[in-house]
């Protein structure tokens, strides 16, 4: 695999992620930005994906479980081919294909409808499950929030999953640290993370979540390892990649203008051509 | 085409039994059927479906929200889900996973709930479920649906098998008396008349179907020509059928075995509103209370649901007349 090639995916995911928030003028950007990589993974070759025929029954299936960062997953997707790239400057807006959250009706390529935190990761386990009864050799990816996994549910479907040795099944956790109201360990520390998807039976591991080769090796080793679900949790940093978010404490969701994302678009070109992306020098 | 018995003596065998041989006759035809259930496979009638089809009964034991919302995701992977549990529980516990996985994203998802009303008997007020089609009623495009014999459910879970969309079926795991003879054929979102009258209409579904055939069968004994619907589909409801009861015999009762709030009479009063009808209307059924234990003799009795409290409303509807 080309690594060179993901990482330059993964930054115009970050890219036109910020230009597609900026257009409607505000939107989830702290939590779009730390799945760019993984998502830059997915769609930049891990998935069998065919933009031109999205509901291909043999395709590999995604659940963006955290469906408020939608407009990162609509920045992988458009990148794809899977629409025309102008249908991000209609994010929010009136009569819009691209709503906030994740919408399989409106949305070619997306495969679950999701916004209500906590159900994403069981819809999952069911696309899962059924993909296995119809004999089909799919893998289902799932992102779960951070934060997300203070929803029940999420355990639930985890209990499932490793009851039903769901091993094509592959769990992420955007371990960015922050939700909404602040840092994990200020709302419902959820203590070890790794470790409670371990004790559910995953098979998990902790990797380098703005790291394309390690997150691309890390699915690799989950599809070679069969009889448990996978999870893999990625460490990363909310807003990580897009300067207008890393300064901010609470960059959950912001407001900001054109000209505004296009400070922190050159500010990615720079970092990759001195070669700091995705960070740069902010220091986490 | 539905014909009606001419006695209404007890069916010997459970809703539930029937229920669990139906769906098993439907996953024979659907080969993409499975069965979600939360470890409620006894109470909901499908120890037999689990032997039958032990690859497509998942059993995912006591988590409600976690099933619902993997039928919708084994829905949209391509898999025809029947969601099993408790009435309550198929409401209430996941009103937002049946909007979130399944009404909001359009999916194949069918929603079977057990222990309507007051057959709830001694699981008592935390299980019985007097809301469920009224804050199921408000989801867009959902199916509502309450058999009220063992016939007419036997052809509406082949009918759910068939039909695209979201359904929400709810029904008694008891016996109830037979109303319709064996191979009556039922469209869904068309009420049947069970018996024929002019002097007043009684709307109703489920078991006081039976009830309500009682209190007819009184009132014709005291000179009162009464018809009974049969309004087994509550959403969509048959406005059609509504309305021109209400034209024929100028007086209405609506019984139900749920809440007023937002139920089969609120279905039935929006109809006469949004055409300007106005029409004398009494209404049977549960008034702003929860629930309690007791058999289901004494629940009827309790929460005034009998034939006799029957017969009074339409005598005071056709007095209003």
């Amino acid at each position: 695999m080309d690594f060179e090639k993901l990482t330059r995916l993964s930054a115009d995911i970050r890219i036109w992620t910020i230009r597609t928030i900026a257009e409607a003028g505000f939107g989830h950007i702290g939590g779009s930005a730390s799945i760019a990589d993984v998502l830059a993974v997915l769609y930049g070759g891990m998935m069998k994906i065919d933009p031109e025929n999205p509901k291909w029954e043999e395709r590999d299936w995604f659940v963006l479980s955290k469906g408020h960062c939608a407009p990162a997953l609509y920045a992988a997707l458009a990148l794809r081919g899977f629409f025309p790239m102008d249908w991000l400057k209609t994010l929010n807006k009136g009569g819009t294909n691209l709503p906030s959250h994740a919408d399989r009706l409106r949305v070619p390529g997306v495969d679950m409808s999701t916004g209500s935190l906590g159900q994403g990761i069981s819809a999952a386990v069911g696309i899962a499950l059924a993909n296995r009864m119809q004999g089909r050799n799919s893998w289902t990816y799932t992102i779960v929030g951070d934060g997300e996994c203070n929803e029940g549910q999420v355990w639930e479907a985890c209990e499932v999953a490793t009851h039903q040795a769901l091993d094509h099944l592959i769990v992420f956790v955007d371990w960015n640290k922050k939700q909404l109201d602040g840092t994990l360990e200020q709302i419902s520390n959820p203590v070890d993370l790794a470790g409670k998807f371990a004790a559910f039976g995953f098979a998990c591991e902790t990797v380098p979540g703005y790291d394309v080769k390690a997150i691309w090796e890390a699915i690799e080793r989950a599809k070679a390892a069969p009889g448990k679900p996978h999870c893999i949790v990625l460490d990363t940093i909310k807003g990580l990649g897009v300067k207008l978010a890393e300064v901010e404490d609470f960059n959950h969701y912001l407001t900001f203008d054109v000209a505004k994302g296009e400070t922190s678009v050159e500010e990615i070109e720079r970092r990759l051509a001195e070669g700091t992306y995705p960070g740069g020098d902010f220091k986490w | 085409m539905v014909k009606i018995r001419a006695t209404h003596e007890k069916d010997t065998r459970e809703m539930r039994a029937i229920y669990g041989e139906a769906l098993m006759k439907a996953a024979e035809k659907h080969k993409n059927l499975v069965a979600i259930n939360c470890d409620l496979c006894s109470s909901m009638g499908l120890k037999s479906f689990v032997k039958a089809f032990p690859d497509r009964a998942i059993n995912v034991g006591i988590q409600e929200a976690n099933g619902c919302s993997m039928a919708g995701g084994m829905a949209a992977a391509g898999m025809l889900p029947f969601f099993n549990t408790f009435s309550v529980f198929a409401s209430r516990r996941v009103y937002d996973q049946i909007f979130m996985c399944a009404a909001y994203p359009k999916l194949n998802v069918k929603i079977v709930g057990g222990d309507a009303g007051v057959t709830a008997t001694s699981n008592g007020g935390t299980h019985m479920p007097f809301e469920d089609i009224g804050i199921l009623r408000v989801m867009p495009g959902i199916t509502i649906m309450e058999p009220s014999d063992g016939v007419m459910l036997d052809d509406l879970v082949e009918q759910m098998a068939e039909t695209e969309g979201l359904q929400y079926l709810r029904f008694t795991r008891k016996q109830t008396e037979k109303i319709y003879e064996e191979g009556s054929h039922f469209e869904i979102g068309k009420a049947v008349v069970v018996r024929e009258g002019k002097d007043a209409t009684i709307i109703t579904c489920g078991i006081l179907v039976t009830e309500a055939l009682k209190a007819a069968e009184t009132l014709a004994a005291e000179g009162l020509d009464v018809r009974v619907v049969d309004m087994f589909t509550i959403k969509p409801i048959d406005a059609a059928c509504i309305l021109e009861s209400v034209k024929a015999t100028g007086a209405l009762v609506v019984a139900e075995n749920h809440q007023l709030i937002g139920g089969l009479a609120s279905a039935v009063a929006e109809v006469l509103a949004d055409n300007a009808i106005g029409v004398p209307m009494e209404k049977i059924g549960i008034r702003d209370e929860f629930g309690e234990v007791g058999d289901q003799a004494y629940l009827m009795e309790r929460f005034q649901l009998t034939a006799p409290y029957i017969v009074e409303a339409v005598k005071k509807a056709v007095s209003k007349k």
